[in-house]
C-alpha cells in the first residue's frame, strides 16, 4: 500500500525526526506528533523549514521531527535572537520556534518580548509544563501561586502567563491550549504558520515526572478538569474549499493573508478573536474562576510582519552577489573624494 | 623674537561639550589640511551630554605624526571650570588665547596671553540668539587663524566641507570666523612664534577619515547584509555609518527594496544573536560594539564558535573593567575577546592599526569568517574609531567575496547526498556546510551548541568529542597562516625590536623616528591578527631585546607573546603598557625604553 502523499508530494514519513529521548508519555512528544500532522497536512516544504530552539527539554524537540529540515538549537532563553536574524536573512523561510516556560518566561523573557514587539514572522510554541525537567524538577515562572512542587515545596509568587504577556504587547497572535487535545493544537498549528507575524502558542504539556502530581496545576489531571475551550478551532488551508455546513450565527471566520481561514464554533460565550481587550478578559476571568481557557484568544489578521515594515528583499541575502552589494568603482571613487 | 616654529604644533581646544565646540574644531582642521599641512586631531570628550569639560587637541606636524602629543603649544581656553588646570598644559612659550574674563593674576609668566572678549563679541556681534552660543565657538577659529595665518580661502573651505549637508549655515559661520579674525587684527600684534604656512606633497591624495566609517565602508564593500547591533560608546557611529551609507547605496533603484538588513537589538545578547541566526541563514552578518557589549556576548560566541557559523563583531575598545571610562580608549579586550566564552573557546581576531586597516579589515573580516566558519572579531578602539585620520585613499576591492564551503543543491546531487556537516573532507578542518533553502532533501542538518558527530547528530561519546575539538583546533591552525601576517620593518638591523598592534602604531612610528634622530635605530614588527603568526617568535629570535607595547595595564598581547615563544626566548621581550584612557603618546614608549636600555640586561 502506498503511502498517502501531501500537496507537495511528501508522506507523513517524510515529516518525522529522530526518536524522542525525552520521558515516556512527556506531553512535548505529543506536541511533536501534533507538529509532524499539522506540517505533513498544511503540505509543508522541509528545506524551507527553519525550526529553531533554546535550551530545555522542549528545545531538544525539533530534532524529533522533520529531519530533513534545518534545525538550530542555540542558547537558553535567545531562541527569538537567533529566529529574528534568520529571518531577516531570507523571509521566505517558515520560522518555526519551540520553547519551554523557563526558556520564555524567565531566562528569554526579554527577547520573547521583542521579538513580539518587533512581529517576526515565526510561530513561538511554548511548551509548558510549569517546572525545569533537565534540571529535576524547580518551579518556573509560569507555575501558579499556591502550586506544589513534587517534593511539597509550595509556589510563593505569581505566574507569567505568556499568553497576557504577548497580549499586552500587541503580539499579532496568540492562543493557548492542552498537549493532550491534538485536536485543537493541530488546527492552531497550521493557523499560526499561515498567520503573518509572530504567533505565539501556549500549550500547557505536562511533565511526567516532576509535575504531574496532586497540587500541580499543570499535570494531566488538572487540566483535563478544568480546561476551558473558547471555541472549536477549524483551520482551512489556502488551497482547500470552505465547505458551509454550519447553521449562521454559530461559527466565525477569519481569513488570513494567504487566504487561508479559521473557523471558531462557538461554545459558551461569544468571543471576538479580534478584540484584543476582550482576549485579556477572558483570561482574567479564566483565571478568577479557576478554569484553564484554551483556544484561539486573538488574532490581528492583518498584521503587517517585520521583513514587510523593513522592506527586506523577497530574495534570499545569501544570494546577492559583489554587483548587488558593493559600490561601483565610480561609486567608490567618488565617495572617497567626499572624505578630502 | 625667537625663530619662527612653522607648521609645528599643537593646538588645544578647552571647551564645554554640547556647546558646538567639536564643529568648530572640525572646521579649523579642516582648514588646516587645506593648506595642505598634515592634521591629527584627537577629541577627548566626556560620557555626558551637555555641559561637562571636553578637550579637543589638533597636532599639525611637517612629517605627519599621527600619535597624541602631550606638548600643547597653543591652548584656547573657552572653559571657565577647567582654566587653571589647563593653563597648567601649555609648553613655556606656548600661546594661551582665553576669554578675556579669565583672571590671569597669578598665572604663569612664561606663556604668551592673547585676551579675547569672546562672549561680549558674540553679544555684540551675533545677531541671532538661538545660535549664539553654538557661533561663539568660531570666533576662536576667528582669532587661531589670526594667530597662526591661516588663509581666508582655506577657511571658507574648512566651512563648507563641514557643512556639507546644510549649505544655509554656511554665511552665518563664516561671518562669526570673521569676528573673531578681524578682532584679532584690530587688537593684536604677534608677540609668539608659531606660524602656519602652505606646504605641498604631504596631503595630496589623502583623506580623512574616522576608523568608524572606515569600517562601516567595509563592512559595506564586504558585503554585509544584516547588521544587528545596540547602541555604546565608542561603537555607536560604526552602525550608524553603515545605516547611512546603506540609504545611499543599498536601495534597490527599481523596486525600493533594501539590500540589507539592520536592526537596533534590545541588548548586546540579542543583537549577536541576531548575527548569528542571519549568518547561519546565508547572510553575511556582524554586529558591533564595545567592552560591555562584548561581555555579554560571551555566551553566542560559544556557541557560533562550536556549531560553526560565521559572524563578524565589530569591538571597538573603550577603557576599564565594567563601565570604566566610557568616552577613553584602551586596547584591554584583547585577551579576553580572544578567548570569548566558556569552554575551549578561541577566535580569530583582526587587529587594525590604521583607518585604512578599518576599512580592509572590515571588509576582509567577512571573507575570513565565511571561510573559516566561526566569528571573527576586528578589534578597534576609540581613538582609532572616533577621531579623524589622514589618510591614502582606500583601494577598490581586487577579489569577489570569499564565501567559503558552501555546498548547493547540484554539490549535493553530486554528492548523491553523501556529506557531514562537520566531516573534515580536506584535512584542514574546515568542513562543508548548506544554508537552510537549499532544494534538496540531504541539505538539513540540525546545528547545536551541544556535543555532536561528523554528521551534526547528538553525542556524548567521549571520542567524538575530542575528536571534534582536535579537528576545530586544526581548522585554527589553517586559519593562523591565512590571517593577515604582521608587517615587520628590520631595516634599522639593530639589536632592539619593537612589537605593537591597532591604534598603538602611530605612537610606535613616531617614537622610532625620534629614536632614530638620536642615533637609536630600532626594528619593529606589527601584529595584525590573532592567532599570533608564527613570524613573531622570529623576529623575536633575531633581536636581543624586544618590546611588547601596547595600552593596556597588564600587558596581554605581552603574555600571549611570551606564551607563543620557546622557553630559550622569553627572556628577550620587555613590556612596555599605557593605560590612562588617552592614546598613547610617543614620549611613553622612548621614555621607558630608554630607560631599560641605559641598564643592559
Amino acid at each position: 500500500m502506498s503511502a498517502t502523499l501531501n500537496r507537495v508530494g511528501l508522506p507523513r514519513d517524510a515529516y518525522k525526526g529522530a526518536a524522542t529521548t525525552l520521558c515516556a508519555g512527556c506531553g512535548h512528544n505529543s506536541i511533536t506528533n501534533h507538529m509532524i500532522k499539522a506540517l505533513y497536512e498544511l503540505g509543508v516544504e522541509p528545506h524551507m523549514l527553519a525550526k529553531m530552539s533554546g535550551i530545555g527539554c522542549s528545545s531538544k524537540t525539533p530534532a524529533y521531527f522533520v529531519e530533513s529540515a534545518h534545525g538550530f538549537n542555540g542558547v537558553h532563553g535567545r531562541m527569538p535572537a537567533l529566529t529574528t536574524g534568520a529571518q531577516m536573512a531570507n523571509r521566505r523561510l517558515i520560522m518555526l520556534g519551540v520553547s519551554g516556560d523557563g526558556d520564555t518566561a524567565s531566562i528569554g523573557l526579554g527577547q520573547f518580548m521583542h521579538m513580539i514587539r518587533r512581529n517576526i514572522d515565526c510561530t513561538y510554541i511554548i511548551e509548558d509544563n510549569g517546572t525545569y525537567g533537565l534540571t529535576k524538577g524547580q518551579f518556573s515562572a509560569t507555575a501558579d501561586l499556591g502550586s506544589v512542587q513534587k517534593k511539597g515545596a509550595v509556589n510563593t509568587f505569581q505566574p507569567i502567563d505568556p499568553c497576557a504577556v504577548a497580549l499586552t504587547l500587541g503580539c499579532s497572535f496568540v492562543a493557548r491550549s492542552f498537549s493532550g487535545d491534538g485536536k485543537q493544537v493541530v488546527p492552531l498549528i497550521k493557523a499560526a504558520i499561515a498567520h503573518r507575524g509572530t504567533a505565539v502558542l501556549d500549550i500547557i504539556s505536562p511533565c511526567v515526572t516532576f509535575n504531574d502530581h496532586d497540587g500541580s496545576t499543570k499535570s494531566y489531571s488538572w487540566v483535563k478538569d478544568h480546561e476551558e475551550s473558547i471555541a472549536d478551532v477549524s483551520f482551512i488551508p489556502f488551497f482547500e474549499e470552505v465547505h458551509v455546513d454550519y447553521e449562521p450565527g454559530t461559527v466565525r471566520d477569519v481569513q488570513l493573508h494567504d487566504g487561508s481561514h479559521i473557523l471558531l464554533k462557538k461554545l459558551g460565550e461569544d468571543h471576538d478573536p479580534k478584540d484584543r481587550r476582550a482576549a485579556l478578559r477572558v483570561i482574567e476571568e479564566g483565571r478568577a474562576a479557576g478554569h484553564l481557557v484554551t483556544g484561539l484568544l486573538y488574532v490581528d489578521p492583518d498584521s503587517v510582519d517585520f521583513a514587510t515594515t523593513e522592506q527586506i528583499p523577497a530574495t534570499a541575502l545569501k544570494d546577492l552577489s559583489e554587483d548587488d552589494l558593493r559600490l561601483t568603482p565610480e561609486q567608490f571613487g567618488q565617495f572617497m573624494s567626499e572624505f578630502a | 623674537m625667537t625663530d619662527p616654529i612653522i607648521n609645528d604644533l599643537t593646538i588645544q581646544a578647552a571647551t564645554v561639550n554640547g556647546s558646538g565646540s567639536q564643529t568648530a574644531n572640525l572646521v579649523l582642521t579642516r582648514a588646516i589640511f587645506k593648506m595642505g599641512i598634515p592634521v591629527a586631531p584627537k577629541n577627548v570628550f566626556p560620557s555626558n551630554i551637555e555641559g561637562l569639560p571636553t578637550w579637543y587637541q589638533l597636532r599639525v606636524t611637517p612629517e605627519g605624526h599621527m600619535a597624541r602629543s602631550d606638548r600643547v603649544d597653543i591652548l584656547v581656553a573657552f572653559n571657565a571650570a577647567t582654566w587653571r588646570e589647563d593653563l597648567r598644559t601649555v609648553r613655556p612659550g606656548g600661546v594661551v588665547i582665553h576669554e578675556e574674563s579669565y583672571s590671569t593674576a597669578d598665572a604663569r609668566t612664561d606663556v604668551i596671553y592673547y585676551g579675547v572678549p569672546f562672549s561680549k563679541l558674540a553679544k555684540a556681534k551675533i545677531p541671532s540668539e538661538t545660535l549664539r552660543k553654538q557661533l561663539a565657538n568660531m570666533i576662536y577659529v576667528g582669532v587661531v587663524a589670526g594667530v597662526l595665518g591661516i588663509p581666508w580661502e582655506a577657511l571658507e573651505h574648512g566651512v563648507r566641507r563641514q557643512f556639507l549637508s546644510k549649505p544655509k549655515a554656511v554665511q552665518v559661520n563664516l561671518d562669526a570666523i570673521k569676528v573673531g579674525l578681524d578682532h584679532w587684527q584690530d587688537n593684536f600684534s604677534k608677540q609668539d612664534a608659531y606660524r602656519l604656512e602652505p606646504m605641498t606633497g604631504a596631503v595630496e591624495g589623502k583623506v580623512l577619515v574616522e576608523g568608524n566609517q572606515a569600517a562601516a565602508l567595509g563592512a559595506l564593500m564586504g558585503g554585509v547584509t544584516v547588521a544587528a547591533w545596540y547602541p555604546i560608546t565608542p561603537s555607536s557611529s560604526l552602525c550608524e555609518y553603515l545605516i547611512a551609507y546603506a540609504d545611499r547605496f543599498r536601495i534597490d533603484p527599481k523596486t525600493g527594496e533594501k539590500r540589507i538588513a539592520v536592526v537596533q537589538a534590545e541588548d548586546e545578547l540579542a543583537a549577536v544573536g541576531m548575527a548569528i541566526g542571519a549568518a547561519w541563514a546565508g547572510a553575511r552578518a556582524m554586529t558591533s560594539t564595545s567592552g560591555p557589549g562584548i561581555s555579554l556576548m560571551a555566551e553566542f560566541a560559544g556557541l557560533a564558535y562550536y556549531a560553526e557559523v560565521p559572524v563578524v563583531i565589530f569591538d571597538i575598545q573603550r577603557i576599564g573593567p565594567s563601565t570604566g571610562l566610557p568616552t577613553r580608549t584602551s586596547q584591554a579586550d584583547l585577551a579576553f575577546a580572544y578567548t570569548l566564552s566558556h569552554g575551549d573557546t578561541k577566535h580569530l581576531v583582526l587587529l587594525p592599526g590604521t583607518v585604512e586597516e578599518c576599512y580592509e579589515f572590515g571588509r576582509d573580516a567577512f571573507d575570513y569568517a565565511d571561510r573559516f566558519q566561526t566569528p571573527v572579531f576586528v578589534l578597534s578602539d576609540l581613538d582609532l574609531g572616533m577621531n579623524l585620520w589622514m589618510t591614502p585613499a582606500f583601494q577598490y576591492p581586487e577579489k569577489p567575496f570569499d564565501r567559503g564551503k558552501v555546498l548547493s543543491k547540484e554539490d549535493l546531487e553530486r554528492l548523491a547526498g553523501e556529506w557531514g556537516r562537520y566531516q573534515d573532507v580536506d584535512g584542514d578542518g574546515v568542513t562543508y556546510r548548506t544554508l537552510p533553502g537549499t532544494d534538496h532533501p540531504a541539505a538539513g542538518y540540525f546545528t547545536r551548541g551541544s556535543g555532536h558527530d561528523e554528521h551534526a547528530r547528538y553525542t556524548e561519546n567521549a571520542e567524538a568529542y575530542a575528536r571534534n575539538m582536535d579537528r576545530l583546533n586544526r581548522k585554527f591552525e589553517t586559519a593562523r597562516k591565512a590571517m593577515p601576517a604582521p608587517v615587520v620593518d628590520e631595516s634599522a638591523k639593530s639589536a632592539v625590536g619593537l612589537v605593537a598592534f591597532g591604534s598603538t602604531h602611530v605612537a610606535v612610528v613616531e617614537a622610532r623616528q625620534r629614536l632614530a634622530e638620536s642615533g637609536r635605530t630600532v626594528d619593529y614588527m606589527r601584529i595584525r591578527a590573532l592567532p599570533l603568526s608564527p613570524e613573531v617568535a622570529e623576529f623575536v629570535r633575531r633581536h636581543e631585546r624586544v618590546y611588547i607595547i601596547e595600552q593596556n595595564r597588564d600587558g596581554q598581547m605581552f603574555d600571549l607573546i611570551r606564551l607563543a615563544l620557546p622557553s630559550d626566548l622569553i627572556d628577550r621581550v620587555h613590556s612596555i603598557r599605557h593605560y590612562d584612557g588617552q592614546p598613547i603618546p610617543a614620549d611613553a614608549i622612548i621614555e621607558p625604553l630608554m630607560e631599560t636600555e641605559a641598564v643592559p640586561v
